[in-house]
């Protein structure tokens, strides 16, 4: 289908420049609050703290009309490496992220297959009940939790009412409590692509499989599974990458020392107003995690094509 | 229609209470009439008269409506175009760096969006003297940014679906490129624009961490104000509001698919 | 065209002293390194209806589309009524097309699709209603102006499809697979229609097809495509009689072909030495060649005559044995092995009920044909 609006296009040149004024636009749109950010973010980064407003040091030293000193440095980067708090945190960001992904997508699975098992016409009433979460309000959700899990909140008060425990159990600011903030938020971003995949899988091929003599557990791992594939990934990167950035989850549930790289980002901006720093850590973030999940999309989306 | 076992739906059950324990939790802790959640005080309503007292609030949700409003108006221009220019243009010099451009923001953290759009409003006033300081203009510039994304994907999607040969035709009968579009694609497209709207506008509302960036003294939207104050921990009048949202969105939602659930039946029949 | 057309004894339709309607001239298009139409020469007549026969990726659609203006030729150029459309958009030629498909704009009702094309043309709302209603009638859909696309059969798509195109008074009509889409029955009788219509109006249509009986049915000349060229171009009968070469003889109607070797030419008649077919085979038309040369034979299944006896003939007769047969109703395809080995395909009418002249599996038979029957092809 594509390509027909070009060839038309082609020749004349005032149907040209509307062609180009439309590419134009969002291309333009794109370059500089999307693209030219990040020269900033990386030209920051190597800069000083300062005490000013901007709070960093010019790159750019004018001496006299002629001669311009650069001052780059990259005490920043040094100090991640050296520091071990930032590598920790990367790391810790990566496990938690890991570790609810893999929940969310035991919990998001059966709820997928739940759907899809529905009549055609009542699938939409229940895709609706699983993003009704999502249409609302993240912050008031994770915050839902801080009622529930506080030592005085309602899951100690019910665990002491039937005597199963005799002490409040320590459950906010806990990794427990991130862990659980996570998968529930991000869940909804887990069921949907599994959803979209194994809706179009045709359950004559199930029938075939059972025909076959493969029983239900079998043809899950041998049919169905293989088939979800591709919504499995799409979803478990759907929640793996903007989990690894978290920021509402740890700053509300978790503990003080709970290191996460987006909370390290927010704090070295807002709280030790250290720009530089906070730069510093972005760009490593990019390079680290979101360069490779975006050669991996493109490697994902041209096998797709090509298949 | 697939078939699984009883393992699958009580499976499904329990992941469904537990997305949904939580929020009724909330919803019914705003009629406590106690400031303690482990304590029932009896049913009131006096949290909702507060949170209609607190002028910081309403404000906030005032300023988070406006600001979502125009940067979804904004998102669904921008994202229609560009979904537009990928389905139906073919390829052009640049293509390939726009559709890397269009779908990076799905995996850019939040935090570092909001940081550099932050560290590219100081650099562009100092340079061109615009935006002055950090308002709600600069929030929606932000928020339409990242929201273009979805909405982008919306339409590319729904483009794909749809016949390009409908827009051939209409061209074949003597409509002009532009003319096509607005008799055509835009009507087949309608749909596809109300929900990438609704979600940009949800996106947008909800957003703490970006607008924390990029919004000045006295622009602080509805999830900041909520943030400080959650903070601190359990805060009742937060539940009404949570509660009155909540009830707003499921409505419509559930408004929404019965409705499409009703014409599928239709259809179906 | 080239020269193994001119070498047909039967002239192309048309006559050749008016100036053509459309004139397609060098058109080669390629996508990327994809020749997808390599070189095509082709005039067309006014009022003329002619089909494009090919097989999918011949770039019968791509010409099509050419014309149509959705895409631009590489090289060469089209001429409409004397007019250069190199650069002329879709929206401004005198050209309509009926798409395979036939994009109905879902969210119109029939008479606003039927109306659509002239309100771009700037035509007064009073005779946008009077054409409109005056063409829905004729495709006998006047009842259905109200109607969504989706609440409609497919028969009834394609006509108000063909009405959307044609309400325009276009110079040329385009028709890309119009009946593709239907079933058989329905198909046929569409055919007729479609005839009619065009009778009627006196538009030029060119109709985009995979279908060879389509073509025949349809056609008052046709072309046939294969790898982006041309093969061959004219009357259907000249086509199925005459075909250029092994591809048009197999792609139109079934055949069986035999390689020769040229044993006597005279401008009359010509004579094969043909081993597959184990016998001498005599051909009614001259053929220029040298003797001695292998040229290839065309012989037409229905044109072949089963036999228990040996006919009086020393030519054009080969004894077999009954291989396969399958009864079609109104004739029965046989398969016939020849004595030396090769397989043949023959069919013969069922005309009457009686049982005297049913060849079974596993008879003796005489398959034999005239002079006329048997055609050498060009290439």
């Amino acid at each position: 289908m594509s390509g027909q609006g070009a060839s038309a296009a082609e020749g004349r040149p005032k149907r040209r420049l509307g062609r180009n004024s439309v590419i134009a636009l969002p291309y333009a749109w794109l370059l500089l609050f999307f693209l030219l950010p990040f020269a900033f973010v990386l030209k920051i980064s190597l800069a000083e703290a300062d005490i000013a407003i901007p709070p960093y040091t010019a790159l750019l030293d004018w001496i006299d009309n002629t001669t311009v000193a650069i001052q780059l440095t990259f005490a920043k980067y040094q100090l991640l490496l050296e520091d071990r708090l930032y590598l920790a945190a990367y790391l810790n960001s990566v496990k938690i992220a890991a570790i609810a992904t893999g929940l969310c997508l035991l919990i998001g699975f059966p709820i997928a297959l739940f759907i899809v098992s529905r009549p055609v016409h009542a699938r939409i009433f229940w895709l609706a009940v699983v993003m009704l979460p999502f249409w609302t309000s993240l912050l008031l959700r994770v915050y839902a939790w801080v009622g529930i899990l506080q030592s005085n909140g309602l899951l100690n008060t019910l665990l002491l009412d039937l005597g199963l425990i005799h002490q409040p159990l320590v459950l906010l600011h806990t990794d427990l409590a991130v862990y659980i903030g996570i998968v529930y938020s991000y869940l909804p971003f887990m069921v949907l692509p599994l959803y979209a995949a194994l809706e179009k899988l045709d359950a004559t091929l199930l029938e075939a499989s059972a025909d076959l003599g493969a029983r239900p557990a079998v043809t899950f791992a041998t049919v169905t599974l293989p088939l979800a594939l591709p919504g499995v990934i799409a979803g478990c990167l759907l929640v793996f990458v903007p989990a690894v950035g978290e920021f509402v989850i740890p700053a509300l549930l978790g503990a003080p020392d709970t290191l996460m790289i987006g909370r390290v980002l927010w704090d070295e901006f807002f709280a030790n107003r250290d720009w530089p720093m906070a730069s510093a850590v972005a760009i490593v973030m990019l390079v680290a995690l979101v360069a490779p999940v975006m050669v991996f999309r493109a490697r994902e989306t041209r096998k797709a094509d090509g298949a | 229609m697939l078939r699984t076992g009883r393992f699958v739906s009580i499976m499904a059950v329990a992941g469904l209470l537990f997305l949904y324990i939580p929020i009724l939790l909330m919803m019914v802790l705003s009629f406590n009439a106690s400031r303690l959640v482990s304590v029932w005080g009896g049913f009131s309503l006096k949290w909702y008269g507060e949170l209609f007292a607190n002028d910081q609030l309403l404000g906030a949700a005032w300023l988070s409506v406006k600001v979502a409003a125009v940067s979804a108006t904004l998102t669904v221009v921008l994202g229609t175009l560009a979904g537009y220019v990928l389905t139906r243009f073919g390829p052009f010099r640049g293509r390939a760096m726009m559709a890397g451009m269009v779908t990076a923001p799905l995996v850019m953290p939040e935090v570092i969006t909001g940081l550099s759009l932050l560290l590219l409003f100081v650099a562009m006033e100092d340079f061109i003297g615009w935006p002055q300081g950090r308002s709600p203009t600069t929030i929606i510039i932000a928020h339409a940014t990242f929201c273009m994304a979805y909405v982008t994907i919306i339409v590319q999607s729904r483009l794909a679906q749809m016949d390009g040969v409908l827009e051939e035709a209409a061209q074949d009968l003597g409509a002009r490129p532009w003319r096509a579009f607005v008799d055509v694609t835009l009507p087949m497209l309608a749909p596809a624009l109300v929900s990438g709207w609704l979600l940009a506008f949800t996106l947008s509302f909800d957003d703490l961490v970006i607008a924390s960036f990029v919004s000045g003294p006295g622009s602080s939207t509805l999830p900041m104000v909520i943030f400080s104050k959650v903070r601190l921990g359990v805060s009742p009048d937060v539940n009404a509001l949570a509660t009155l949202l909540i009830g707003f969105v499921g409505a419509c939602v559930f408004i929404y698919s019965w409705r499409v659930g009703r014409r599928a039946r239709q259809r179906d029949a | 065209m080239s020269s193994a057309i001119e070498t047909q004894p039967v002239g192309t339709a048309g006559g050749a002293d008016a100036a053509p309607f459309v004139r397609i001239e060098g058109i080669t298009k390629r996508f990327g390194a994809i020749v997808a139409v390599n070189r095509i020469d082709l005039d067309i007549q006014r009022s003329e209806l002619f089909c494009l026969l090919g097989g999918s990726g011949s770039g019968k659609s791509t010409l099509l589309r050419m014309l149509a203006g959705f895409e631009q030729p590489s090289e060469g150029r089209i001429l409409i009524d004397g007019q250069d459309m190199t650069g002329v958009p879709a929206y401004e030629r005198p050209v309509n097309m009926m798409f395979q498909s036939y994009a109905l704009f879902p969210h119109m009702s029939v008479s606003d699709n039927v109306a659509y094309g002239l309100r771009r043309g700037g035509v007064p709302r009073a005779e946008i209603r009077k054409r409109v209603a005056d063409m829905l009638d004729m495709v006998k859909m006047g009842d259905y102006a109200q109607r969504r696309p989706h609440q409609l059969s497919g028969g009834q798509r394609q006509r108000v499809a063909l009405a959307r195109a044609l309400v325009k008074q276009p110079k040329l009509l385009l028709l890309d697979e119009p009946l593709g889409a239907l079933d058989k029955k329905l198909r046929e009788e569409t055919q007729f229609e479609l005839m009619k219509i065009q009778a009627q109006l006196g538009t030029t249509f060119i109709v985009v097809t995979h279908d060879q009986d389509e073509a025949m049915t349809l056609a008052s000349r046709m072309g046939v495509m294969r790898d982006g060229r041309l093969v061959q171009v004219g009357g259907p009968r000249d086509l199925y009689e005459f075909p250029a070469d092994r591809y048009v003889a197999q792609f139109i109607g079934a055949v069986n072909l035999f390689d020769g070797v040229l044993i006597e030419d005279e401008p009359g008649h010509a004579r094969m030495r043909c081993e597959e077919a184990g016998c001498v085979i005599h051909v009614g038309h001259g053929v220029t060649g040298t003797l001695g040369q292998t040229v290839h034979l065309a012989i037409r299944p229905e044109k072949i005559n089963l036999a228990h006896d040996r006919p009086a003939q020393d030519e054009n007769v080969t004894p077999g044995t009954i291989d396969e047969v399958a009864y079609l109703g109104n004739l029965s395809v046989y398969q016939v092995r020849l004595d030396t080995g090769r397989l043949i395909h023959v069919t013969l009418p069922n005309l009457d009920r009686h049982e005297g002249n049913v060849f079974e599996i596993g008879n003796r038979v005489y398959c034999s044909w005239g002079p006329a029957s048997a055609v050498v092809l060009p290439a």
